[in-house]
């Protein structure tokens, strides 16, 4: 038997309104566990306002070796980025 | 009943503060790291509760001292805290037994104080109730996950609920101070949440395959300032600094 807890990663929204963000990882032996983890160890300051929990190993991670294709097709289509409009003021999280 | 208002909310700070010290000693000791943070979150919780109440009790009393004072400067016998909370840590599930019975009754206790006719009692009792909560909340389900894990671990927390069962009584057993405070509508007769303790009590370890001592018999004492041995080793840590070193600051 593994004597490890398993590792779980940690995200955190700070504000209603914005998304998740991965905020770091943990052992628990459970979910319920991990989310008590969680709050203890990444929400301490204010952080935020909800929590996801997922077991690392569901994680797909893209492998470094294929980094080739996968980002650098997109280096030299700077049209695709939405810098070509004006925003208004208002708009903040974009 | 100044003096009355002062020894009761002295008690009250006493009882977050020692449990707070005592968890505070877990700090890099913890069995991961995320149960000692855990334990020291729970533990700062305490302090700042014990805080709130010990600055109440300063102003209370109007002689210029402050929550310093009350925390460092008195002896053990002026300490009322219950006999439960200066119990020694133990092993984890020493730690977690003792957390689990004092946090039943604190989580019934605060509840009731929210209802207190002093505004101080009451608000200080609503802001600690929301964290008492989440105290519960993590002992219970230790309490549940131990006892009903492991063949060692289940006989490590049958042989705490044994060690620590007699500190239990205390804690729902009314003094003369108690009811004097609940008379006034301020303080709360604590042997009227007894039905509500041993039932919280009892749902808990019956999931956590724990059975209740059958011996009845059980210590009373610290809310009449007379402590076991452990509250004197408590307070030579806690006040070292100022004993030694009179008026220090940070």
């Amino acid at each position: 038997m593994n004597k490890n807890w398993p590792l779980w990663e940690v995200f955190i929204r700070s504000k209603n309104g914005l998304h998740h963000k991965h905020a770091g990882s943990l052992h628990a032996a459970d979910a319920q566990m991990a989310m008590e983890n969680a709050r203890d160890v990444y929400t301490r300051r204010m952080e935020g306002v909800s929590l996801w929990v997922v077991e690392s190993k569901h994680i797909t991670a893209s492998n470094p070796m294929e980094s080739g294709e996968l980002f650098e097709p997109a280096h030299d289509k700077v049209y695709r980025h939405p810098t070509f409009y004006p925003l208004p003021d208002e708009v903040k999280n974009i | 009943m100044r003096q009355s208002l002062l020894t009761y909310t002295l008690s009250l700070g006493d009882n977050s503060m020692i449990l707070g010290q005592r968890l505070g000693e877990w700090c890099g000791h913890g069995p991961i790291l995320e149960v000692d943070m855990a334990l020291t979150n729970i533990s700062l919780d305490l302090f700042g509760q014990a805080r709130s109440y010990m600055q109440y009790a300063a102003e209370v009393e109007g002689k210029d001292r402050t929550e310093d004072d009350m925390a460092f400067l008195r002896d053990a016998r002026e300490f009322r805290n219950v006999l439960l909370v200066e119990q020694d840590n133990g092993d984890f599930a020493h730690t977690i037994v003792r957390q689990f019975f004092f946090d039943a009754y604190h989580q019934l206790f605060l509840k009731a104080l929210c209802e207190s006719a002093d505004e101080r009692l009451s608000a200080i009792a609503q802001k600690s109730l929301k964290e008492v909560n989440y105290h519960l909340r993590f002992s219970s389900e230790w309490t549940i996950r131990l006892g009903d894990g492991t063949e060692e671990s289940h006989q490590r927390m049958q042989a705490a609920v044994e060690a620590l069962w007699p500190y239990t009584g205390e804690l729902c057993t009314s003094t003369a101070l108690d009811i004097e405070m609940a008379d006034l509508g301020i303080g709360v007769d604590v042997a009227e949440l007894k039905a509500a303790y041993d039932q919280r009590i009892a749902e808990v370890l019956k999931e956590a395959t724990l059975t209740i001592p059958e011996s009845g018999w059980q210590q009373t004492g610290g809310k009449e300032g007379k402590h076991t041995e452990q509250l004197g080793f408590i307070l030579t840590e806690l006040q070292w600094m100022q004993r030694a070193y009179p008026g220090q600051k940070w």
